[in-house]
């Protein structure tokens, strides 16, 4: 194992280029300078970026025979057969048939878990997020590493069977939903090229070619945060600063807004775990 | 012609004509289903926020360009909403506008209990104090906004008006309906008007 030096070498000089981190405000556009000067040392070297020690923890966790079943999650079928994980991100969400539902990567882990290795839910999801500078939850783990193996891949969505396109449909509309105190949709914030919240760009989500170069990088590694952070996570922040409550984990909504991303996204490569502000 | 009914509110209004061809809308029902289900351990007075009124299954519907008698009855309802100041008076201190302005604080699930006052957030999307160089750009700058109208009165209400309800002159603004949905108090109102139309805010100046 020769990263982990490489990897602590990193964060040394992050560390010293952009110190800790206030989320919004000023600080943000020379942030986002550095984060970017970052992400370049580790287009050289990937290993160095801090979400790999969850993917690797999350490897650990696929292979380890736990449970009351005491199974591994190797026999778990992520749509292209058991323990086929190499490229099954990249054509989620997608129909499964025991399941008779369409499910994200991160519902798809919660289904095995319960079904192969005996959890039960309610105990699977009392936390299912990581707090800022913890390392990542079970899920968060397991999440971020079948995430990295499509790496390289681009997003495939398959959208054969009819429930499919249905759930493509509902995500759609959802992305247009306005509600809450503020009226907020998803679009408000991502449909249009060019905004920033203060000086937070926004990725005009509704546009492919912005989507495909934002999608692909969850789950990312949040230095603001100090924990890696998955696609179910993000989408409970934005709702949470939209002011709706905290939404169910693997929801409807949330696989339906997923499948419509990972359609707008189409074609588009998947870098996970990215780096994210 | 697709004829589509809207909840409660716009029902029996013929809408298909102004929906673009190639949308497939799941039925409304579905849509709603999806909505319950995905927030199933929520308490009642939260359960409200998931609910949609009129004006915003309508913007929904539309994605916020309404045709014409849509978006007058929007208006014509949303402008029925705004409640003024006791005093009448709709210009308040923008000292206390500019902390409010500042501040995103509010109505979180994690700002409860509340520990500060509600906050406009104006600067998320707005550039006002040209010196504040954190500002968003959702919504148009309104850097200098009072000097260019030379202070006008008529242009005072108009801002008031405009933060406490934005809809009331453009049907399916993305902006908050601050007023209305007592996210803002009336003296809050007042206080970011006088932000915007003071001449001595920073934002004239």
């Amino acid at each position: 194992m020769t990263w982990r030096p490489r990897l602590l070498a990193a964060l040394a000089l992050w560390l010293a280029c952009i110190g800790p981190v206030a989320p919004g405000r000023a600080s943000d556009d020379a942030t986002e300078r550095e984060l970017e000067k970052y992400r370049q040392m580790l287009k050289a070297d990937p290993w160095s970026n801090p979400g790999q020690l969850d993917a690797d923890r999350g490897e650990a966790l696929w292979r380890e025979a736990r449970g009351p079943n005491n199974a591994s999650l190797e026999g778990c079928d992520l749509g292209k057969g058991p323990g086929r994980i190499e490229g099954a991100f990249a054509e989620l969400p997608r129909y499964f048939k025991d399941a008779d539902r369409v499910m994200d990567l991160e519902s798809r882990l919660v289904w095995c878990m319960e079904k192969l290795q005996g959890f039960g839910r309610s105990e699977l999801l009392k936390r299912p997020y990581s707090k800022a500078n913890q390392s990542g939850t079970e899920l968060e783990a397991l999440a971020t590493f079948i995430a990295s193996k499509s790496n390289g891949a681009t997003f495939a969505p398959s959208l054969q069977h009819p429930k499919e396109r249905a759930v493509l449909a509902l995500g759609e509309a959802l992305f247009f939903r306005r509600q809450g105190p503020f009226d907020f949709a998803c679009a408000t914030c991502h449909g249009e090229s060019g905004k920033r919240i203060r000086l937070q760009s926004l990725p005009y989500l509704s546009k492919p070619e912005e989507a495909r170069q934002v999608v692909g990088e969850w789950p990312a590694y949040r230095v603001s945060q100090g924990t890696v952070m998955t696609p179910q996570h993000r989408l409970a922040d934005c709702y949470w600063q939209m002011r709706l409550p905290l939404i169910d984990y693997g929801s409807d909504v949330t696989v339906a807004l997923t499948m419509y991303l990972v359609n707008q996204a189409k074609g588009g490569a998947i870098t996970a775990p990215g780096l994210k502000r | 012609m697709r004829r589509l009914l809207v909840g409660v509110g716009i029902a029996g209004v013929a809408v298909g004509g102004a929906l673009a061809q190639n949308r497939h809308d799941p039925d409304r029902a579905v849509l709603e289903k999806a909505i319950k289900d995905s927030w199933q351990q929520v308490a009642p007075d939260w359960q409200r926020r998931l609910v949609q009124d009129e004006t915003q299954a309508a913007c929904s519907l539309y994605r916020n360009n309404p045709p014409p008698a849509v978006a007058a009855a929007i208006t014509a309802r949303e402008k029925a909403s705004i409640k003024y100041p006791a005093d009448g008076k709709v210009m308040g201190d923008w000292k206390k506008g500019e902390k409010l302005a500042q501040s995103g604080y509010g109505m979180r699930f994690t700002d409860y209990p509340p520990r500060a006052e509600n906050g406009g957030n104006c600067f998320a999307c707005h550039q006002l104090d040209p010196k504040e160089l954190s500002y968003g750009t959702l919504g148009p700058s309104l850097a200098a906004y009072g000097k260019t109208r030379n202070f006008a009165q008529a242009d005072v209400k108009a801002v008031y008006e405009r933060i406490y309800n934005p809809q009331a002159a453009v049907a399916c603004a993305n902006m908050p309906r601050m007023g209305a949905s007592g996210f803002l108090n009336l003296e809050q109102i007042a206080d970011l008007t006088a932000y915007v139309m003071s001449p001595e805010s920073p934002v004239n100046k």
